[in-house]
């Protein structure tokens, strides 16, 4: 049995790293491709990543262990707040009322990214795992209302957090957010070699794709392992699992919190890309279109979160393009927002209805790409 | 040690569902390397027990022993460290899972290797790896459905599924495997095959406690035979003498029951 099976995982894999190469060459060279028609194109390639991100870490939480988390953008907003908070003048203003801290302050409150990154990680665990406490004992339709209550929760927090200290600015948002700096450059800044220009959107677009990469690989060797095994029992069977000896209470809090820790860094890095935020970017409508990314891509499958989540991050974005000839087309009587909405609704209709398993699930039989 | 050795000790245990008293006092013990049945009529509480046993229901009272230590079966994954495997009547794989890693699953309690392992690729976790593989696919050889290692569990045929069943509870390596009902819904074929298995199983040292209702299949294999019914243990003895005792005719077997019945 070992040859026949053997063989076929070394020419997946062969095909498998046939097809790598071009892959990364295309995506290094595709920014430099849309950059020429405006920044605003590979505007909508970063925002792609982050959200591929955002999926990858959902995914660990409902793809791998099963937990259906509808308040995850909670994490994001948590560390885009933590990078916000470290890196503007807001807290600086606030802090400023105490005059003992003056010295402290002088300089304005520019915590590095490569600090806060970690920080905005490990506080999002944190909470994952404070979320993921008390709803232990739960299981889909109720786990779902739970977590959709905490992300509301930590909204409207954010909201009006404004007042008796003003922390947050409330809905007014915090702006001024420093960008990233790699060796004293702000990635915000454009980068010139004589005739050959890098805007800053494409700069974050490298540094992004790095950040997916390595969640990438994290996810997947996290999934080939005994802790992704377990996970993957506890969204099967939780009681089988446990009576395989499993502590189905420790290894969901791993997964809340693993999960949460991919939620707090996009967070971060997407207040250093945008440099402005405000609690209506971290709406139940985006934990939403995170599930939706997930399940629509295929669920537990780490090609098909990513195309998930990279189809219904650029689709809105595309179908701008669509709508407004659309608009026209009817004489201006349907609201392009309100069609392309539409359609977009249309497009993941068809898609569950043809693929129920998503665009991508995993493949039935895995001889071929698992060798045993 | 010797065939007298006492393994899992029941005493006294005793479940109470709101107005029915689904165990009461019930004892037993359980030797190395025994096949011990646990039979009655529909509702007479076996499962419930074994449900008490692994720690999936909480007892009302009792005293539980593995190994002449006490052990207390307030949670699932406890149990199971503990040493005892269970199967379940209504076969409860994961589903989605290859049969290869339904088995892996079940070396988790023996591995140790955790998340930054995994995720810097440690020499350790490589090892650990090609470990929980090598044994996982020695455990489907064992029930003999290794070809199906690839497949996902829940295209496996009914008899196969249940084998995946026992070779994932015994890749946890215990000291009792219990089996809920392994041979419901088997024609004779398979029922034979599992015979064999449960058998082999015994002469590698693992206690079995097997809860069945093919009479044949328990009489011919149990060295001791319980009879449960209405909660009470009425009955307690090797086959021949159960099978011939009045009360247990009455409760359960009906007249005119024998081996071949």
């Amino acid at each position: 049995m070992n040859t026949p099976v053997s063989s076929n995982g070394l020419l997946g894999m062969g095909m498998g790293k046939r097809f790598v190469g071009p892959m990364v060459l295309a995506l290094l060279v595709l920014p430099l491709v849309l950059q020429p028609f405006g920044n605003a194109w590979v505007r909508i390639l970063d925002m792609a990543l982050i959200y591929t991100m955002l999926a990858l870490g959902l995914n660990i939480v409902v793809g791998f262990a099963g937990l259906l988390d509808l308040g995850y953008v909670a994490f994001f907003a948590l560390g885009a707040y933590v990078y916000a908070l470290l890196a503007s003048p807001q807290l600086m203003e606030l802090l400023s009322a105490y005059p003992f801290l003056a010295p402290l302050l002088s300089a304005g409150m520019h915590v590095p990214w490569w600090l806060i990154l970690p920080l905005s990680a490990l506080l999002a665990a944190g909470m994952g795992v404070l979320l993921g406490a008390p709803t232990l004992k739960l299981r889909g339709d109720y786990l779902a209302i739970v977590t959709l209550g905490f992300g509301e929760i930590i909204r409207v927090f954010l909201n009006n957090l404004d007042h008796p200290m003003n922390i947050t600015n409330g809905p007014r948002g915090l702006g001024s957010i420093d960008p990233i700096q790699i060796a004293g450059h702000p990635l915000s800044k454009k980068l010139i070699w004589g005739e050959f220009e890098l805007p800053g959107v494409t700069q974050y677009y490298y540094l992004l794709l790095i950040f997916v990469a390595v969640s990438v690989l994290m996810c997947s060797r996290l999934q080939h392992s005994r802790i992704g095994r377990a996970w993957v029992a506890i969204r099967e069977d939780e009681i089988a699992a446990q009576s395989m000896g499993l502590n189905t209470r420790n290894l969901k809090l791993l997964a809340f919190a693993l999960g949460a820790t991919l939620g707090g860094v996009s967070g971060a890095l997407f207040a250093a890309f945008q440099t402005f935020i405000s609690p209506e970017s971290f709406g139940l409508g985006e934990s939403v279109m995170i599930v939706a990314m997930v399940v629509l891509g295929g669920l537990g499958h780490l090609p098909g979160v990513v195309l998930g989540a990279l189809l219904l991050s650029t689709l809105p974005e595309l179908l701008r393009y669509v709508a407004t000839p659309l608009q026209d087309l009817t004489g201006g009587r349907i609201d392009a927002a309100i069609l392309r909405q539409l359609m977009i609704a249309l497009t993941m209709i068809v898609v569950m209805l043809l693929r129920p398993q998503g665009l991508w699930p995993a493949p039935e039989d895995r001889s071929k790409t698992d060798a045993p | 040690m010797t065939q007298d050795t006492i393994i899992l000790q029941v005493n006294g245990a005793s479940k109470r569902f709101g107005g029915l008293q689904a165990l009461q006092n019930v004892s037993l013990a359980l030797r190395q390397g025994e096949v011990y049945g646990l039979i009655g009529p529909n509702g007479a509480g076996k499962t419930t027990f074994f449900n008490v046993i692994t720690g999936l229901y909480k007892a009302d009272q009792g005293d539980f022993f593995i190994k002449g230590l006490r052990y207390e079966p307030s949670a699932v994954d406890l149990v199971a460290k503990a040493g005892i495997a269970r199967t379940f009547q209504n076969i409860r794989l994961f589903k989605e899972m290859t049969v290869l890693e339904n088995v892996m699953v079940a070396a988790h309690i023996k591995t140790h290797v955790g998340v930054w392992g995994a995720l810097i690729q440690s020499q350790a976790f490589k090892r650990e790896e090609e470990d929980i593989k090598r044994r996982a696919l020695a455990a489907l050889s064992y029930v003999g459905i290794q070809k199906f290692a690839s497949q996902r569990a829940k295209t496996l045929s009914y008899g196969d599924q249940r084998r995946l069943e026992i070779a994932r509870a015994l890749a946890t390596e215990p000291l009792v495997l219990a089996l809920d009902e392994p041979a419901a819904g088997m024609n004779a074929t398979e029922k034979l095959a599992l015979r064999a298995l449960i058998q082999k199983i015994r002469q590698s040292g693992v206690s079995i406690l097997l809860i069945e209702h093919d009479v044949k299949l328990v009489m011919g294999l149990c060295d001791r035979v319980s009879v449960l019914d209405e909660g009470h243990l009425i009955c307690e003895g090797p086959p021949q003498a159960v099978q011939s005792n009045p009360k247990v005719i009455e409760a359960y077997l009906g007249l005119g029951a024998s081996v071949h019945g």
